[in-house]
């Protein structure tokens, strides 16, 4: 009988480890994919009718350009942007909200936005934050960008396109990571970077992986169109 | 208590093997959607954040 009980007990704590570093995020990934497609077929919904803001054109390479549209600041815990990799797998779609704390943002598989950087399209530094593992791990392929891939956050304004540059590795307080320029808080912001941010190694907390990116276009959705890096394939 | 449980059990072994899967299943259910993430986001300390 207490042999038996045991021997279940047992199974329990190591199913636990099976779940904590596989089935857990097969099973939290889904729901998260799931619930950013919900919301980003509801932002293709109801599109805004206001009309697509004027291009600039450049005469020289004949590309098109669009001034980002300005995000509200975001609260606490709320989603209100949805990222999207490709690296990561045409599916990869989670969705972003305010905060980088675990009970409400990161341990509800969201990529959580780092509330004193700046949101994204703006001059400076949008930083996010993500679990490397556990939770749907939503960064743990961080290492594999490569230079060029894009990252994309769709918000209901359209898709602000960044693209990957460098990765580092730093410990945890190694807060000018998120500076306006990133790692040089006395430069003055002029460029527009995302940062992401994750632990590393993996199932450790002694040090984080950083990933750096530039910004690279910002398409509105009152376009009808759907930004090329999502779809034009990985070199 | 696995044996006492095989004996309360209705029905022929079949029967019985069903019923024992369906426990099984519901209790993996439980432990992976309910119990599991409890004891993740109570005890397991993990920061992907910067501070």
């Amino acid at each position: 009988m207490l042999g038996e009980i045991l021997l279940t007990l047992g199974v329990v704590v190591l199913l636990y480890v099976a779940w904590q570093i596989w089935i857990g995020d097969v099973i939290y990934g889904q729901t998260s994919r799931a619930e950013a497609q919900e919301l980003s077929a509801q932002w293709a919904q109801s599109a805004p009718v206001a009309p697509a803001p004027e291009p600039t054109a450049d005469p020289e390479t004949q590309t098109v350009t669009y001034e980002p549209a300005a995000v509200p600041r975001d609260e606490d815990g709320v989603p209100w942007a949805i990222m999207r990799v490709p690296r990561w797998g045409s599916d990869y779609e989670i969705k972003i909200a305010g905060g980088v704390s675990k009970p409400r943002t990161l341990d509800r598989t969201w990529i959580g936005h780092y509330l004193d950087t700046e949101m994204p399209g703006e001059v400076g530094n949008f930083g996010l934050a993500a679990h490397r593992t556990t939770f749907g791990a939503p960064f743990a392929r961080l290492p594999e960008l490569r230079v060029g891939d894009p990252l994309v956050i769709e918000t209901e304004a359209g898709w602000y396109v960044y693209r990957f540059r460098n990765l580092e590795y730093v410990r945890p307080d190694a807060y000018d990571v998120l500076a306006d320029v990133p790692q040089a808080p006395e430069v003055a912001p002029g460029e527009r970077y995302i940062t992401l941010t994750s632990c590393s190694p993996k199932f450790s907390m002694t040090e984080r992986i950083v990933g750096y990116g530039v910004f690279d276009s910002f398409l509105p959705r009152a376009t009808g169109e759907t930004p090329a890096a999502l779809t034009e394939g990985l070199i | 208590m696995y044996a006492a449980l095989w004996r309360i059990l209705p029905g022929p072994w079949f029967v019985k093997l069903l019923i024992v899967l369906a426990l099984v299943a519901a209790a993996l259910y439980g432990l992976f959607m309910y119990v599991y993430p409890w004891i993740a986001t109570t005890f397991v300390p993990d920061g992907g954040t910067i501070q």
